[in-house]
């Protein structure tokens, strides 16, 4: 990505600055893990350092202050991921019931393994921790959805869904910003 | 079934809508409390006996009557939906299906502090349920209910949604503030107490989704009548969030008071073990609390049914009791091996240690590997006393207590299922058996 794409859309922009004013004048650093969510959003579901840099320039705060906090919260991806984040509960009751099950089948399936993208960047798989799903347990969270009482099956008809539509999935998704 | 206050017509079309949550009596506590004294709705909350549902157990009206009150400094009421302990799923399910039952309580509860700016800090993976509530305020904006002068008494109250990003730390209060500060969510060594200095330095009380929404029927149905249900200390109801091996997992209101054995084998609620297998062991509230096994979850030492309620699942203390802490009940039947569960946490608190106490982040992850090597067949006898020995030295000694929660999963596996670790020391070639059960508890053998 070259430096000048790195620009909010007017939407997300405007969306930002109202969330800027939900905390007291001078504190709007308290939209730093609204923004990152954004600018992962907007900017192919991960932070480049340039991304973070921008950020910190919206905020009006030092660009090691971002760097601290994306690398802080698991969310935040501060490498490159496929288009679709398959994010697989490895905790617990989700264990208990055969997470690690999925997890092979998922590694088998798209030949690789927790924590790396298939050669065609559609896929990044990444093991976490409690999604907060037990009673649907096993659970897998693709952007903002949670897929429940998974099995295998399941699974693959998932991962051929995604495929089909072949977009970008995050955890803020698009459909929730307003023009 | 007990008495519905929290789930009540949790399934009623359109109750995740202002008008249908109206419909089914919603915003009447808020009407009733507009008309009330601030004070004497934290009265109301004293009265009715409300312990935090977060997993401490906090007496909420005490933690309410400690908010310092500077003038001309603005106060702060925060709303920790950051659910995160393993087990625990309540308050998705409460904020996904009735929103405004949260919305309501917020508002209820920052009149009775006397707060104009509050915040409901919901984990980052629940940005769909962000959004659910986004909706849900903006609706009681129109309608009214929050913004400048509510329902024409001069009150004025705002009221928004701030996502985290991934960290079981931020769950813990002080580290919540920190991150709705846009920092890394390291906990501050208390005192000073968010009461005094919270958020942005302000006098903050943080409250669990459930203690905000239990609000709503203390205002409607007074404090005195919401002490009368549950059982002395243990008043009111509780969302016990049920999984693991069990026919029915979900999301139940219990009357607290009831039997253990009644939550787990009857129909109503857990719906007995699955696959006609016995049970084993259950981690009562969410995976800091002390497994226990079978028979000291059904009765205490004393010979006693073991009752849900915040006193009961306590008592014997470490040695043979454990905590209701968030209602994670996790239940595991004869096949689980309580050795892997309990590999399994110690990995998630590793995961999650913030790093800023030297004996968590050394320790979690020390735990983690000597685990490790156990399950994998390569434990040696010396294992056992280390891991016991490694959990003295964190528990107690850090600056929050992800090091106790950390701790105490270890401790109580080993007092209860030592002889389960000695067997997969000894006995290596039966990991992969999946036939040989670990059904080794310190010469007991599960009930049925």
């Amino acid at each position: 990505m070259s430096k000048k794409e790195i620009k909010f859309s007017d939407e997300t922009l405007a969306l930002i600055q109202r969330i800027i004013r939900r905390y007291p004048e001078g504190k709007q650093k308290s939209a730093l893990l609204p923004c990152l969510h954004l600018a992962q959003m907007e900017f192919g579901g991960w932070l480049a350092p340039e991304t973070m840099d921008y950020v910190a320039s919206i905020l009006n705060i030092k660009s090691v202050e971002v760097y601290e906090v994306a690398s802080f919260y698991s969310m935040f991806n501060l490498k490159p991921v496929g288009k679709c984040l398959i994010e697989v509960c490895r905790t617990g009751p989700c264990w208990l019931l055969g997470a690690e099950d999925l997890v092979r089948h998922i590694e088998k399936k798209l030949g690789i393994a927790d924590g790396e993208t298939t050669a065609d960047g559609m896929f990044t798989l990444k093991t976490v921790e409690c999604l907060a799903a037990c009673g649907t347990a096993p659970v897998i969270q693709v952007g903002e959805t949670y897929h429940e009482n998974m099995t295998c099956e399941k699974t693959d008809s998932m991962l051929s869904d995604y495929r089909g539509k072949n977009e970008v999935v995050t955890h803020w998704d698009k459909k929730h910003i307003k023009a | 079934m007990g008495k519905q206050l929290l789930l009540e017509n949790i399934d009623a079309p359109g109750i995740n809508t202002l008008e249908g949550y109206r419909a089914n009596g919603g915003y009447r506590a808020l009407e009733k409390a507009l008309k009330m004294n601030p004070n004497d709705i934290v009265e109301e909350v004293k009265k009715s006996g409300l312990r935090g549902r977060g997993g401490a157990g906090f007496p909420t009206g005490m933690k309410w009557g400690f908010i310092a009150k500077p003038e001309g400094v603005p106060r702060h009421l925060v709303c920790n939906a950051d659910e995160s302990e393993p087990g625990t799923f309540k308050d998705r399910f409460l904020m996904q299906k009735k929103p405004h039952i949260l919305v309501e309580g917020m508002i209820i509860s920052s009149f009775a502090l006397g707060v104009n700016t509050a915040y409901i800090y919901i984990r980052g993976e629940l940005l769909y349920v962000y959004h659910i509530l986004e909706k849900a305020i903006a609706e009681a904006y129109a309608a009214g209910y929050l913004g400048k002068n509510i329902m024409g008494t001069g009150y004025d109250l705002d009221l928004y949604v701030h996502p985290g990003g991934g960290a079981y730390i931020c769950g813990e209060e002080t580290a919540l503030i920190e991150s709705l500060e846009g920092k890394r969510g390291n906990p501050r060594i208390k005192p000073p107490f968010p009461a005094v200095s919270g958020v942005w330095g302000r006098p903050t009380v943080v409250n669990n989704v459930e203690t905000i929404a239990a609000v709503v029927p203390i205002v409607n149905m007074g404090g005195d009548d919401y002490a009368k249900i549950g059982i002395g200390k243990s008043t009111g109801t509780k969302l016990i969030s049920a999984s693991g091996h069990i026919n029915k997992p979900g999301v139940y209101e219990i009357e607290m008071g009831i039997t253990v054995e009644d939550f787990i084998y009857s129909n109503e609620y857990c719906g007995g073990i699955r696959n006609g297998k016995k049970l084993k062991a259950v981690v009562a509230g969410g995976s800091s609390v002390p497994i226990l096994p079978a028979d000291l979850i059904l009765t205490t030492a004393k010979g006693e049914k073991r009752l849900m309620s915040y006193e009961s699942l306590a008592d014997g203390g470490f040695q043979s009791g454990t905590m209701l802490g968030s209602g994670g009940f996790i239940v595991m039947d004869e096949t689980s091996s309580v050795v892997k569960n309990l590999w399994n946490f110690t990995r998630f608190y590793h995961h999650e240690s913030c790093g800023q106490c030297s004996p968590c982040r050394e320790g979690t992850g020390w735990m983690e590997k000597v685990l490790e090597r156990i399950v994998n067949g390569h434990g040696k006898q010396s294992d056992v006393d280390l891991l016991w020995d490694i959990q003295t030295k964190i528990d107690g000694k850090t600056i929050c207590p992800l090091g106790d929660a950390a701790s105490w999963p270890v401790a109580s596996a080993i007092r209860h299922f030592r002889a389960e670790f000695e067997d997969y020391i000894k006995n290596p070639q039966n990991i992969k058996d999946e036939k040989h059960y670990y059904n080794l508890r310190n010469e007991k053998a599960p009930v049925a």
